[in-house]
């Protein structure tokens, strides 16, 4: 036994040096928002002065609020529009039998290796062209049809058995009714965790905003984040206090969604 | 049934398939596979907004100039630069998996640590560390500075974001070498940042996935015929996790080509001396800073042939070792 517990120290000590490195970052940025401007360049981990205060200074030298609101509000809409329409056609793709579906399919998968830079520019032409830069539209409906999400559900579809829907269809459901009673409720782990996804993806993307966005008052989160650095990117602990706060709501969802997440990606590594 | 009636059953089978298929497919038309073919169009232009100059056919001229363009080549060896390091990435991760799988109490716990940083990325940890990175009262250079005195040795920090140097000592400007340019620079704070946020995130899960489904009895019967825990390792682990490398190596390569943007934006503005500007972040600019439409495209393109060849060999090469 004397081996394993060597070998239990050995582990211990590498997985809570790893934690100590991984987390310190955290505490130097909530320390660092809780001092006054002249200690962030004293060095001093802790605060001497505590300064709650920063975090309204935030509020009144940006329009947080509004920020924080466009985010939610956007990412959103995204996830609730990614979740429906990829629904609907991962069912497409794996309950009804149709013509050229397996050929339609493998379109899709193979445009997820196309680089997102490639249709950047035509992306912002139709936007443009549609009448809908600087909305909020700009900002979710390019984002709400990925064919990343249609491939994540039709891996979560194929595990559900197929002879559930045929004994429902004996008892005269229809498509539509099958879908939504059968399939989609036990595909309910992997549409929480397309919908964890890409709420954080779009909670967090900076450079579809920064294209689409003219007005202050439809920025979001990460834009206005930039922003104020760039602004005022002297005032550390204000920045601290801002990014602190920014990453609250991810942190909720981290401890809400945990178990989904961990198995949504290796769901999505599984090869279609 | 008869054919007629078959053929009828088969055209509504298809039309209600479609019709389920239709909302995503019509923003998958518009948004992505339109824009694609739209995007070679333009390639193919001298479309640019701002001088707008008459819209002209140019036919390759755009990517020749890419070609010859030596800012091009530049930012081609920054992307690959920071690619570079990517294996070390991978090699945490798995190593940190092997730790997370030794089946002790708190693994789940650690699990979750581990795996903050990555589930939290995004412009707030970027503008965190540009705090961290601060020559002068960043916390990085005031524990170096610590580790040295305590050594009572002179402290000169590296200037992390705001310095050209590099492990490889590489010009900034010129594709040469020196030694005065070997140092701690931008590329290689977001290298470390990098390091930081990947290695418990989504790697490390798929291998301690792929760890945590293999059968016991394999490493059981291994380690009874005296193979020690490096042996178990290098003969029964590791061949074992070839699929899983080898996709975290066809995303990495992917993903790599593609990377840099939102760093470079946040972070460096894709300098100093445009060291931290990778072929993405070069074609944002050239794109929604300069407004050369036409040009970016042609840049845009290059980049997914580039793309296309790598992960086309890694598969053609990768797979033959996976199964053996």
């Amino acid at each position: 036994m004397k081996g394993s517990i060597a070998k239990g120290a050995f582990v211990y000590t590498a997985l809570v040096g790893l934690a100590i490195m991984s987390l310190v970052p955290f505490f130097w940025m909530l320390f660092t928002s809780l001092k006054p401007l002249s200690e962030v360049e004293s060095g001093s981990f802790l605060p001497k002065d505590w300064r709650p205060g920063n975090f309204q200074e935030v509020f009144a030298q940006i329009r947080f609020g509004r920020y924080y609101l466009n985010s939610i509000f956007v990412a959103s809409w995204v996830t609730y529009l990614t979740c429906l329409t990829s629904a609907l056609a991962a069912y497409s793709f794996t309950r009804l039998e149709w013509k050229s579906r397996d050929f339609l399919f493998r379109v899709y998968l193979a445009t997820m290796m196309i680089p997102g830079v490639v249709t950047q520019i035509p992306g912002f032409a139709i936007i443009v062209n549609l009448g809908m830069p600087d909305t909020y539209a700009a900002l979710i409906v390019p984002s709400a049809f990925t064919a990343f999400g249609v491939f994540l559900l039709r891996q979560v579809m194929l595990g559900v058995p197929k002879a559930l829907d045929e004994a429902a269809r004996i008892d005269g459901a229809n498509s539509w009714q099958i879908l939504w009673e059968i399939v989609l409720p036990l595909s309910r782990s992997g549409i929480i965790t397309l919908a964890i996804f890409s709420f954080m993806g779009n909670y967090g993307s900076l450079i579809g905003p920064l294209i689409m966005l003219k007005s202050d008052g439809l920025r979001t989160l990460p834009v206005g984040l930039t922003f104020f650095d760039s602004k005022y990117g002297s005032q550390t602990n204000l920045l601290m206090a801002a990014s602190v706060m920014s990453i609250i709501p991810r942190l909720i969802l981290f401890i809400v969604g945990q178990k989904h997440l961990v198995k949504g990606i290796q769901l999505g590594a599984v090869k279609g | 049934m008869t054919a007629k009636n078959k053929k009828r059953a088969m055209r509504i089978a298809t039309i209600l398939g479609l019709a389920y298929l239709l909302p995503n497919l019509l923003g998958f038309l518009v948004f992505t596979a339109g824009p694609v073919i739209f995007s070679f169009g333009a390639s193919l232009t001298n479309w640019n907004i701002m001088n707008s100059p008459p819209l002209e056919f140019v036919g390759f001229r755009n990517y020749q100039q890419v070609g010859q363009s030596s800012q091009f080549w530049t930012f081609f060896i920054n992307t690959v630069y920071f690619m570079a390091f990517s294996p070390v990435g991978i090699v945490g991760s798995l190593v940190v998996a092997l730790l997370l799988d030794s089946r002790l109490r708190g693994m789940t716990l650690f699990r979750t640590l581990l795996y903050l940083p990555s589930f939290t990325a995004g412009v707030a940890i970027m503008i965190m560390w540009k705090g961290l990175y601060n020559p002068d009262h960043g916390l990085i250079n005031a524990c170096l500075r610590g580790v040295f005195d305590l050594f009572s040795l002179p402290f000169q920090g590296p200037g992390w974001l705001q310095s050209t140097q590099n492990l490889m000592g590489l010009h900034p400007e010129k594709i040469a070498f020196a030694v005065k340019d070997i140092g701690l620079g931008a590329r290689e704070a977001l290298v470390f940042m990098g390091f930081w946020a990947g290695l418990g995130g989504g790697n490390m899960l798929l291998y301690l996935a792929a760890l945590t489904n293999m059968p016991d009895e394999l490493i059981e019967a291994a380690s009874l015929d005296g193979a020690g825990p490096w042996a178990v390792f290098r003969h029964v682990k590791w061949p074992q996790l070839a699929p899983t490398t080898f996709f975290i190596v066809i995303m990495s390569v992917i993903g790599g080509f593609q990377g840099g943007v939102d760093s470079a934006q946040v972070m460096t503005g894709g300098g100093p001396a445009g060291t931290t500007t990778t072929l993405a972040y070069h074609i944002f600019r050239k794109s929604f800073v300069e407004y050369q439409f036409g040009y970016a495209s042609a840049v845009a393109w290059v980049l997914f042939a580039i793309v296309f060849a790598f992960s086309g060999l890694l598969w053609k090469f990768g797979n033959k070792e996976t199964n053996y």
